[in-house]
């Protein structure tokens, strides 16, 4: 793994994307979900940020905010200075080549009607980075990149397994040489002998190239594998970021210390004399949350002021970052 | 063996596809024992459910065929009895949970009427008498209000709240066996705790023999007694479940047991990874079907398919090599 230096390369601030509810006649909009309520953090050149949180808490749409697949209601989203929020047009077009996404679904993230190497060397032409013979040459390396065959540009992605599908889809990512991945459970859809390969090629390549990862996954075991540091979030807002070592070894929101205690072990001597701290009830609609505390609901130590006001995400010991009135 | 609940004896299945015959289950034998709880575990298309589906009679015919087996239960072969047969222990003594809990619940008819129908059908109760009893069976599975829920349809639930219907019709005729075929895949980890600590309440309660299939080698390691692992159709190892973590034998458990990383403990190194594909079979395999996959491949193994062996205290290994020497065994 490539030791991340101390650079900043993706800074966000205040991010918010509400998704509005429209109702009637007129479609007026009654309320909104907000997905992504208020979170900032950094991430730096070279590391991997790993991103968990359950199902509806906010984590893939961050991810797409970030790369204004979704315009963000309100916020400000920096890379190497410059705020793609202000962006449209061609100056966004132009970024772009710097960041790229993998998306969670190999069998749906791919065009079933354009071959392989099509779909790897398009970047290349609509950035107008290369043309004609030379894509063909382009697409062939990196195919190499990716562990797969050259040959197999000419075939179409039904050909392939989820595995291999997933390697076409890194490869695409790769094509226009970005800086900054965001990877939406890249390996969440895949048997869990292939996963491990695809998480080796993952790192392989962010040695080979410095790349900057934002690993999105529900899957705390991998994202301890392959994180630098690890963020938190429930229901639309971050509640903790840490280095991995501190997150997993002294986590400090009871949320996340619950989601921690939930992951089975793959050892049955560990999982018999461990404590569990199960939660009770679902996780509220993020169209109408909890006030103060978003947790606080299903919280084993929420007190009065946690209905009361928001708690502030702030620094607790150097890099560690907790939103919780409990944490002292 | 006399106090085997369940004898699964040579069992095959195989599927009609546009491009061949598929080889799902190629001579799977297991035994279950009353009060167990047996973790079955494999990738997608290694068999794992269809075995389960064969047993029950749940394969849908054309394109899937049990063509061989015998399935014991209390001394009947479940395999031969007829659809009307069958259709008594199912629900009533085997019942089942499946993956996806929106899928398997009707979504136009409230989720009480869904779980008064086995008992009315299988126990004979009446309307009135399997409201009340459907009720019971919410509030046993942790639904808040479950009188007021039975009115509810299935979509006015979370997903974690829909699995728990799931298992409360399951659970609604006392069956002896419960099978739950991945329940846990689709929900969340906090659900998933939730869901597993119920089926540890239950089964101490009422003295449940659960068969658990998932691909998620850690649910196992927290819930089972006994392992059986699946690749290519066939049992490739099976043993209780402290020393089948302990001694994993087969390359391929070996395999999947250090490509896992753990959430308790910082792994620096590289994954251990599996190269290559899981199998589809059109052809029954002549020889061992994790050969094209093994690091430790001997000639042997390309030529015979190896066969369960006891290698000691009910721990079975279907492999000719012996890992730690690279050797015959």
């Amino acid at each position: 793994m490539t030791t991340p230096n101390n650079e900043v390369l993706l800074h966000v601030k205040n991010l918010v994307k509400h998704f509005p509810i429209n109702r009637g006649l007129l479609q007026k909009q009654v309320g909104a979900v907000r997905a992504v309520d208020d979170i900032s953090f950094d991430i730096k050149r070279g590391e991997t940020l790993g991103l968990v949180g359950e199902s509806g808490c906010g984590k893939s749409t961050t991810g797409r905010s970030i790369l204004q697949l979704y315009r963000p209601t309100s916020g400000h989203v920096e890379i190497d200075g410059v705020d793609l929020v202000r962006l449209k047009g061609e100056e966004l077009r132009r970024m772009r080549r710097k960041m790229q996404m993998i998306f969670q679904d190999p069998y749906a993230s791919l065009n079933p009607r354009m071959t392989v190497g099509s779909i790897i060397g398009e970047p290349l032409i609509v950035h107008n980075i290369a043309s004609g013979k030379e894509v063909d040459d382009r697409v062939a390396h990196l195919l190499e990149l990716v562990k797969l065959s050259p040959s197999f540009s000419t075939r179409y992605p039904h050909e392939f397994s989820g595995g291999q599908r997933q390697r076409i889809g890194v490869a695409r990512a790769l094509s226009l040489q970005p800086s900054f991945i965001v990877c939406d459970e890249p390996i969440s859809a895949l048997d869990v002998s292939i996963q491990a390969q695809v998480v080796n090629l993952l790192e392989d390549l962010q040695e080979q190239f410095n790349l900057t990862y934002l690993f999105i996954a529900h899957d705390l075991s991998m994202v301890r594998h392959i994180s630098t540091r690890v963020a938190v979030m429930y229901l639309g807002v971050m509640v903790e970021l840490a280095s991995r070592a501190d997150l997993y070894g002294s986590p400090l929101h009871p949320y996340s210390q619950a989601l921690l205690s939930a992951v089975p072990i793959p050892d049955p001597i560990a999982e018999t004399n461990r404590k569990r701290t199960i939660l009770e009830g679902d996780v509220p609609s993020p169209a109408n949350p909890p006030s103060g505390c978003r947790f606080r609901t299903r919280c084993p130590i929420a007190d009065k002021i946690c209905a009361e006001s928001r708690p502030e995400f702030r620094e607790v010991t150097t890099g560690h970052f907790v939103a919780c009135h409990m944490v002292k | 063996m006399p106090d085997l609940l369940l004898d699964i004896r040579g069992l095959e299945t195989q599927f009609k596809t546009p491009d061949g015959i598929v080889h799902a289950v190629n001579g799977v034998s297991f035994g279950l024992k009353e009060g167990e709880t047996l973790g079955v575990v494999g990738e997608s298309g290694c068999g794992k459910s269809v075995t389960m589906l064969s047993v029950l009679g749940l394969i849908p015919n054309p394109p899937g065929k049990v063509i061989a087996g015998e399935a014991f239960y209390v001394g009947q072969d479940l395999l031969k009895m007829s659809k009307e047969e069958i259709r008594h222990i199912r629900g009533a003594q085997i019942s089942m949970v499946f993956q996806d809990p929106m899928t398997s619940l009707n979504p136009v008819l409230t989720v009480g009427f869904q779980l008064e129908e086995p008992l009315m059908l299988h126990v004979g109760m009446t309307r009135n008498q399997a409201r009340d009893r459907a009720a019971e069976l919410l509030g046993m599975v942790g639904i808040p209000n479950p009188k007021d829920r039975l009115n509810d349809y299935p979509h006015q639930f979370s997903g974690g709240m829909r699995q728990r219907v799931m298992i409360a019709m399951a659970l609604s005729c006392s069956p002896q066996i419960l099978i739950a075929d991945e329940p846990t895949t689709a929900l969340d980890v906090t659900i998933q705790a939730q869901i597993i600590e119920l089926v540890k309440r239950l089964r101490s309660e009422l003295g449940m023999t659960v068969v658990w299939i998932t691909h998620d080698l850690g649910v196992v390691a927290g819930l089972a007694q006994r392992v059986m692992v699946m690749y290519g159709g066939y049992i490739i190892e099976e043993g209780p479940v402290n020393d089948l973590f302990a001694n994993p034998t087969h390359p391929y458990t070996l395999g999947l047991i250090q490509s896992l990383p753990r959430v308790d403990q910082d792994q620096h190194k590289k994954l251990y990874s599996i190269e290559g594909l899981p199998p589809i079979l059109y052809q029954k395999p002549t020889s061992c079907p994790f050969a094209p996959r093994c690091k430790w491949v001997m000639d042997r193994c390309k030529k015979e398919n190896p066969v369960l062996e006891n290698i000691g205290d009910g721990h079975r290994v279907a492999c000719w090599v012996n890992t730690s020497t690279g050797r015959n065994r």
